[in-house]
């Protein structure tokens, strides 16, 4: 896989550049880059994000997830769902490398982000992380002021000029600044968790990535909150691109463009997470072609 | 397995040999009470003691003279070396406790923890002895060979300190900061520091609390000096508390006696509000961390 070039050394070290920070703009391409996938990539007639090919994950001994392959078109909210304990959460935590600091994680397979390997040896997972952002299951604001909790990565990542505007479109786009525009000083854990949610996606929307994952984000909050982080997803649809996981079906049929199956899959052995069905969204709630698919939209899982 | 080993419908006295264990576990309780409190009588025992002898040494002369009147020297020479050890070792036992809680994998942070209680196992005179053969043999005594080895007895108190205080900082917190795609370092210095600045606070006083009163190394490093003037040269051996104690007992004069006690006191005050002070600080910034 690795590029050979005239930097390396005889000893065989590294590239120099897998060591440096990447501008943004350009992954390092050489090392990760496939050719013949391009007319692939058009296979949906959208432009695709992730490319996943045949993606297993293993913790230690222990495999999650197995055999996942499918494609996350460009600007369109794509949503993950099924059942408790099959791997949605360990994949959409493999699409910006956050499982690499998780003991033992090990991944097979492929993950191609704009055509560029992920897990390539040259990549750098603090530069995936910078494009691919994530908000979590539970509201983790930082604890410091509403504005610090958007400025502060803004300012490491060298976004200092305009400041103050940067944080203000990010609050307007999480629909939470007219909420919070006369306490920003005060601390983010006053808010409530609806609030915190929506600064949390604020937060990850400020420093403009590419795609936004989104593991669960209103499984913690009421229906009214809920409500508002959805309405949220369609108003940053077509900016970003969306991945969420979801344990409700009507929230996915609300919000996503395409939607994912996973359930468990025990024909090798030892259970294992897997992608069972993935589709339209209408396809998958109306029409799904598998079984299981079936009886769990239908809500007759057993 | 059919049948129940007890009637129901008995009278819910004790039956079978229920008498002979609560009687023991009524023995057991009483024993485990005793022994707590022999703890707190030992304790305040001591207190009493260094409290009835040494308040009738304490006056606004005592603490602002030097010898034979007062031990003034004695205070400022302690809190500089403590001062000078407290420079010495909070840095380098806050970046240990950062390596183990941010950066290390599994198994060297638990080679790390088990070096840093190895180290706060030493006995205070071999680290004395120590520092006595690295700087004052072929040279001097002196207020620095003092604070190295006081450094060396805080700083596994400061990085297990700071250590359990990093690791009660949520994940999440960390994920949040990976998510955004900032740098590890960026994040301990931006979000994990400040939210354990408090308990890293506390284990450093009562580090100070630990090393002020520590004499053993003190003996050796820095015991010839003149207690009757201020010195601040810590090149040279310069008063300090512990010793000055240790002398003062040695001496054959009744009035070295009560100063001594006098100056235990004064000791023995700065520990116990340094030790309740820090808990309480600590007790209110895992408050805050946790909720």
């Amino acid at each position: 896989m690795s590029q050979r070039d005239s930097t390396q050394g005889p000893g065989g070290a590294l590239p120099v550049s897998s060591r440096v920070r990447i501008q943004s703009g350009s992954l390092p391409h050489p090392a990760g880059t496939v050719a013949g996938n391009g007319a692939a990539r058009r296979e949906l007639g959208l432009e695709s994000v992730f490319e996943v090919s045949d993606v297993s994950v293993f913790y230690g001994a222990k495999k999650a997830l197995s055999g996942v392959s499918l494609r996350i078109p460009r600007s369109r909210i794509t949503a993950l769902i099924g059942p408790s304990g099959c791997g949605k959460s360990t994949f959409i935590r493999s699409l910006n490398r956050m499982n690499d600091s998780v003991p033992a994680f090990r991944l097979e397979g492929q993950v191609l982000y704009h055509g560029h390997d992920l897990y390539a040896s040259n990549v750098d997972e603090v530069e995936v992380r910078r494009r691919i952002g994530m908000v979590f299951q539970k509201p983790n604001p930082f604890p410091k002021s509403i504005y610090d909790n958007i400025a502060w990565a803004l300012r490491n990542l060298g976004l200092k000029h305009d400041l103050d505007d940067r944080v203000e479109r990010a609050l307007r786009a999480a629909a939470l600044w007219d909420e919070v525009k006369d306490r920003l000083k005060s601390s983010a854990l006053g808010l409530s968790g609806g609030q915190q949610q929506r600064l949390c996606i604020a937060r990850a929307i400020a420093i403009e990535p590419d795609v936004l994952l989104l593991d669960e984000p209103a499984s913690a909050l009421d229906p009214i909150a809920t409500a508002s982080i959805e309405d949220l997803m369609h108003s940053l649809k077509g900016r970003f691109t969306i991945v969420i996981v979801t344990h409700n079906m009507q929230q996915a049929a609300r919000v996503a463009d395409r939607t994912a199956f996973f359930g468990l899959d025990a024909s090798s052995g030892e259970p294992a997470g897997t992608l069972i069905e993935y589709a339209d969204t209408e396809t998958i709630f109306n029409r799904p072609a598998d079984p299981r698919t079936r009886d769990y939209v239908t809500g007759r899982f057993g | 397995m059919t049948e129940v080993a007890f009637d129901p419908a008995a009278p819910l006295t004790p039956t079978g040999n229920l008498r002979r264990r609560r009687m023991f576990s009524r023995v057991a309780e009483l024993g485990a009470t005793g022994a707590a409190l022999f703890a707190v009588a030992v304790l305040a025992i001591v207190i009493y003691t260094v409290v009835s002898r040494g308040a009738s040494a304490l006056s606004f002369e005592f603490l602002v003279t030097g010898a034979p009147t007062g031990i003034a020297p004695a205070i400022v020479g302690t809190a500089l070396i403590v001062a000078l050890a407290t420079a010495m070792a909070m840095p380098v036992g806050v970046l240990a406790a950062i390596f183990v809680t941010e950066f290390a994998g599994n198994r060297v942070s638990r080679g790390s923890k088990l070096t840093l209680d190895l180290i706060n196992g030493l006995p205070s005179i071999i680290i004395g002895l120590f520092v006595f053969g690295l700087l004052v043999n072929h040279h001097t005594q002196s207020g620095f060979a003092a604070s190295v080895a006081l450094a060396i007895i805080m700083l596994p108190l400061i990085a297990r300190g700071a250590q359990e205080v990093l690791l009660l900082v949520p994940n999440s917190l960390r994920e949040a900061a990976d998510a955004l795609g900032v740098a590890r370092w960026r994040t301990v210095l931006g979000v994990t520091l400040p939210s354990a600045l408090g308990g890293i606070l506390t284990s450093t006083v009562l580090a100070v609390a630990r090393a002020a009163g520590e004499t053993a190394p003190l003996i050796l490093l820095c015991s010839v000096f003149d207690p009757r003037h201020m010195d601040l040269n810590v090149t040279e051996a310069i008063p300090n508390i512990p010793v000055r104690i240790f002398q003062l007992s040695e001496e054959a004069n009744p009035e070295g006696f009560a100063q001594a006690w006098g100056m235990s006191l004064v000791l023995v005050s700065f520990i116990l509000f340094a030790s309740l002070g820090a808990r309480a600080m600590h007790a209110r910034s895992r408050r805050k961390m946790t909720s």
